[in-house]
């Protein structure tokens, strides 16, 4: 059960390793958290986040999860609520960037990486809800990314991941609406972290900690969307409606 | 019988903070019991709901069943010779009041509120302003019929289960609902209090005037100025009084001495976007408070809800503090351990976060409850904007120092601290707890209060 300052007490991190997710609860970390639940592709190899979170008087543990074994995504969330109870928090935070030169000339990795940004965000998202449904409160926060609002040439295949994404999210926190849970959400702009390492810096680049911060204020304020830094909310709603050839021709790398 | 109704609702306290859903059924003493056989789930359980104002999540449950009961204070029973009422657990003490004042007698305890259940004033062992002398609520308890988790019926008082009657008693409603309790009344004379007024300079000042006169007082309590600083922390209103003798009334009102009329003045509209409660509202209050006060007034005739009740004059006051709602932190300090409150009032006064309402209180002996909050020690109550930056970490640093002290939380107001702190206040929780699982061995009684604090076992 969250507290009255919307301090959580159990947060469950899908993409355990994810720079931005793991500055999520680094946030949310108050003395009121017992239990987080980092849920990683190679769980043996999350003592580096576990020592990041340095959260001290909660349990961490990491937990097995592959986005793209779909079929196993409700018994992962029941096992988590058997362990740990009630989840306050759930940050799906997990995604592969890829590049699109290589999506460019195999398809098969095209499709891999939309299995696990849209297909396994939707499976496991659905399975959070009902969890969340069931137990009349808690918060799913998704990861969407701004690639999603305009989909540009150079990265079409993450931002198309992206935008189902951030259509599926905005559709399931609708039919979350009286249910007691609800989800938040948040379209980051380019962000320095291990994803991005070695990438040129987009304009309005912003990091982990002040994703974190806006999530933060978010949840706190009740909000359904959220952008990071706030200002891209004006810059894409200028994209959305510029016509195709103008925006084609942007220097937007 | 009519059909129940069960609907999905969006349940807070009367803080504002912190929201489930539950499903949602009104229910009175006859329909309680085949409503929670017929819709409990094994899953979330269920939680006997009363008027919600306990401030945090005591009366939630989150996915489960929450059964809202409500009674008739028509149907009491007065024992005019024993002093005793028996009534619904549904039953406002509002309500009651509206009945017994009239018949010459007044409840054995009440709250800073009126909008009480008996079954909520019960789960709570609520306490008031007679505490010194007279005790919580459930001292004045002399039976109760409790709704099992199995959905039978028992009768407990001090000698018939008297585990399973003191574990109800402050129990948070988690060990059964109380379908009917028969409480002492005291009797009264008139429906007027008798009042007298103080002022206090500071901290140092107000202790020692408690310490020193409240025992020649039935009910007494201590109104401090949070936003002084220096050499006025901790200046108060100290307001002591007693219930007013017939010969003590002007001799035009007596034909009317036991008239009671108790309203609502004005209410705070549905929508207020934002705090109408900051830093410099709470400020000037506080001043102004202060200054209308006497110096000293003795014998001040003032009705019972001016004198018990004055917040509720205002309906849904609660909306004041705007969509991030309030927190009310309510401690309790042992005598000797005056230095642990002196330290949690300079570090609040200090801090910048303002309390509307902050409330000293000296109390006297514990009852035999588990959970029962009061104990021998100071009480202090604060109100405060939830959204106020830095508040959770405050109070999360005084909860040490109140801990240390060998205080506790207060959990009937409890909406932001942890299992451990409440292990700590409470060190017969585990002897609650075996009494408990004895009585509902399947976890039927559940509440986000008990989820959050671990109560459950």
């Amino acid at each position: 059960m969250q507290n009255s300052f919307g301090e959580p007490q159990t947060i469950l991190l899908l993409g355990g390793t994810s720079d931005i997710g793991l500055a999520i609860v680094r946030r949310l970390a108050s003395p009121t958290l017992r239990h987080v639940v980092l849920a990683c592709r190679e769980p043996d190899s999350a003592a580096a986040s576990i020592a990041a979170l340095g959260a001290d008087g909660a349990d961490v543990r990491a937990v097995a999860f592959d986005a793209t074994d779909t079929a196993g995504h409700a018994a992962l969330i029941e096992s988590v609520v058997a362990d740990v109870g009630d989840l306050d928090v759930v940050i799906s935070a997990f995604g592969v960037l890829g590049s699109q030169s290589e999506f460019d000339h195999d398809p098969g990795a095209a499709a891999a990486a939309v299995t696990v940004n849209y297909t396994g965000a939707v499976s496991s998202g659905l399975a959070v809800a009902a969890q969340l449904r069931a137990q009349g409160h808690g918060h799913l926060v998704f990861l969407s990314s701004v690639a999603g609002e305009r989909v540009r040439a150079s990265n079409f295949v993450y931002g198309s991941s992206k935008a189902g994404l951030d259509g599926f999210a905005q559709g399931l926190g609708d039919s979350l609406v009286g249910s007691g849970a609800s989800v938040l959400v948040v379209r980051p702009g380019f962000v320095k972290s291990s994803m991005t390492e070695g990438m040129k810096a987009a304009p309005f680049s912003t990091t982990p900690e002040a994703v974190a911060d806006v999530v933060a204020t978010g949840l706190r304020s009740g909000r359904r969307t959220v952008w990071a830094p706030g200002i891209l909310r004006f810059v894409f709603m200028t994209f959305r409606h510029l016509p195709g050839a103008v925006f084609r021709r942007l220097p937007l790398g | 019988m009519a059909e129940q109704r069960t609907r999905r609702a969006r349940l807070t306290g009367w803080g504002r903070t912190a929201p489930s859903a539950a499903d949602l059924v009104d229910v009175d003493a006859d329909t309680v019991a085949s409503t929670l056989k017929a819709e409990v789930t094994a899953a979330r359980g269920a939680l006997v709901r009363g008027l919600g104002r306990s401030y945090g999540d005591a009366a939630q449950n989150g996915g489960g069943l929450v059964l809202r009961l409500s009674g008739l204070a028509a149907d009491a029973v007065i024992d005019e010779a024993r002093h005793e009422v028996t009534v619904g657990g549904g039953v406002s003490i509002d309500e009651l009041l509206r009945v017994v004042v009239p018949r010459g007698f007044f409840v054995p305890v009440t709250a800073g509120t009126r909008f009480v259940t008996i079954g909520g004033a019960i789960a709570s062992d609520i306490h008031g302003k007679n505490h010194h002398g007279e005790g919580s609520f459930g001292n004045h308890v002399r039976e109760m019929t409790l709704l099992l988790a199995d959905g039978s019926t028992t009768v407990v008082s001090p000698t018939a289960r008297p585990e399973l009657f003191w574990a109800t008693i402050g129990g948070m409603g988690l060990t059964g609902i109380v379908l009917e309790a028969t409480i002492h009344v005291w009797p009264v004379e008139t429906s007027r209090c008798i009042v007298d007024t103080q002022q206090a300079k500071n901290l140092d000042d107000i202790l020692s005037l408690m310490e020193e006169g409240d025992h020649r007082y039935r009910y007494a309590v201590a109104w401090i100025d949070l936003m002084a600083k220096g050499r006025h922390l901790g200046r108060s209103i100290l307001s002591r009084g007693d219930h007013a003798r017939l010969d003590q009334l002007p001799e035009r009102d007596r034909p009317s001495a036991l008239d009671y009329h108790a309203g609502v003045i004005a209410s705070v509209p549905p929508i207020v976007p934002m705090s109408a409660m900051n830093r410099a509202t709470i400020k000037v209050f506080n001043e102004l408070w202060f200054r209308k006060s006497p110096k000293h007034r003795d014998g001040e005739l003032q009705t019972i809800p001016q004198y018990f009740h004055p917040l509720d004059m205002v309906g849904a006051w609660n909306r004041m503090y705007g969509p991030h709602g309030f927190v009310q932190y309510q401690i309790l300090v042992p005598f000797g351990e005056e230095h642990a409150l002196r330290q949690v009032i300079e570090r609040l006064a200090g801090s910048g976060a303002a309390s509307f309402v902050t409330v000293l209180k000296r109390f006297g002996a514990a009852n035999q409850a588990p959970l029962s909050f009061p104990a021998p020690g100071w009480t202090l109550t604060l109100d405060i904007p939830a959204g106020t930056h830095g508040l959770s970490a405050m109070l999360h640093e005084l909860d040490h120092v109140v801990l240390d002290a060998g205080g506790r939380h207060y959990m009937a107001k409890d909406s932001h601290t942890t299992p451990d702190a409440i292990r700590r206040g409470y060190p017969r929780l585990a002897e609650w707890q075996a009494v408990r699982n004895s009585v509902d061995p399947d976890g039927v009684w559940q509440s986000d209060l008990g989820r959050r604090l671990g109560l459950l076992g």
